[in-house]
């Protein structure tokens, strides 16, 4: 009875995508592809981008999610203008990402505009969840 | 209870009762799971015994430009976070290091940057390398060079 506690245990424990699902998370990636218009799946390369992207609308001390998030979203962070540690984004290192849709959606609103200096589309909250699962 | 008994749980409880050391270091923490929450997404949960209610009710009702952020509630839970922070605003408690901050601020005045208040200043005459540090990133950031900042300690580190 032990082993199967041990393999158990570990398997949790282990930082693997496949064992990172939440349905708390399913349900809000469901529900922005509802909302997408001509929805054709969401892509963790299109996420990627958007995470790495050097945009130009928002407030110059955070002209990229890797600003606050550093290039590496299984790093911790920290906040740009406040300088507040910030957990990692990835899904693998810190499960409880993406579980909350309101804390979801207030931090989408509250960092598109910082960022990209414009609301993000469902689309472009999608694929960046679909990348940070994958990370 | 012996004597013994007594003296010695008065002298253990001792360090753990703030009011017994609340000197001019320290100021009553945030106790409030929502205050802690909201206000410490982005930033420390600012003691409210650092500015006057009338700075917290101004800053409640500015939060969608809030030092240049939005940072917008629901309505509910701003009626919360206000009733909290006013009710535990320095000029309320005037405990410990409120005290001074209060001394320093006249009767009509809302200010909203603690870091701005003269006790503040007095208190942070820190060589220009210091705010350079990366971990510091602005004057707000207390926790960087204060250890104990969250449970209100602000002794000198």
């Amino acid at each position: 009875m032990i082993r199967p506690v041990i393999l158990g245990v570990a398997l949790l424990l282990a930082p693997n995508p496949a064992f990172a699902g939440d349905s708390r998370r399913d349900a809000i990636i469901a529900d922005y592809a509802k909302a997408d218009t001509g929805h054709a799946g969401f892509s963790a390369q299109r996420g990627e981008t958007l995470f790495r992207t050097q945009w130009k609308g928002g407030d110059e001390r955070t002209p990229s999610c890797t600003a606050c998030h550093t290039d590496n979203p299984r790093q911790p962070g920290r906040n740009a203008k406040t300088g507040r540690p910030i957990d990692p984004v990835a899904v693998s290192v810190n499960a409880k990402r993406f579980t909350d849709a309101g804390e979801v959606e207030k931090q989408f609103t509250r960092d598109c505009k910082n960022v990209l200096g414009r609301e993000c589309t469902a689309r472009e909250k999608g694929d960046y969840i679909t990348f940070m699962m994958g990370q | 209870m012996t004597l013994r008994t007594l003296l010695l749980a008065a002298v253990l409880s001792l360090p753990f009762t703030a009011p017994a050391r609340a000197g001019d270091d320290w100021v009553p923490p945030v106790t409030d799971p929502l205050v802690k929450k909201e206000c410490g997404a982005c930033h420390m949960a600012f003691q409210p015994a650092f500015l006057p209610a009338r700075s917290w009710n101004k800053m409640m009702d500015t939060l969608a430009d809030h030092f240049g952020e939005d940072a917008s509630l629901p309505a509910d839970k701003v009626a919360a976070i206000r009733a909290y922070l006013t009710q535990n605003a320095g000029d309320v408690v005037n405990q410990g290091r409120a005290r001074k901050y209060m001394r320093h601020i006249s009767g009509g005045d809302a200010p909203q940057r603690i870091t701005e208040n003269p006790d503040f200043l007095r208190k942070h005459q820190l060589p220009e390398r210091v705010w350079k540090d990366p971990k510091v990133v602005t004057k707000s950031n207390c926790p960087a060079c204060h250890v104990g900042a969250d449970r209100g300690w602000y002794e000198d580190d």
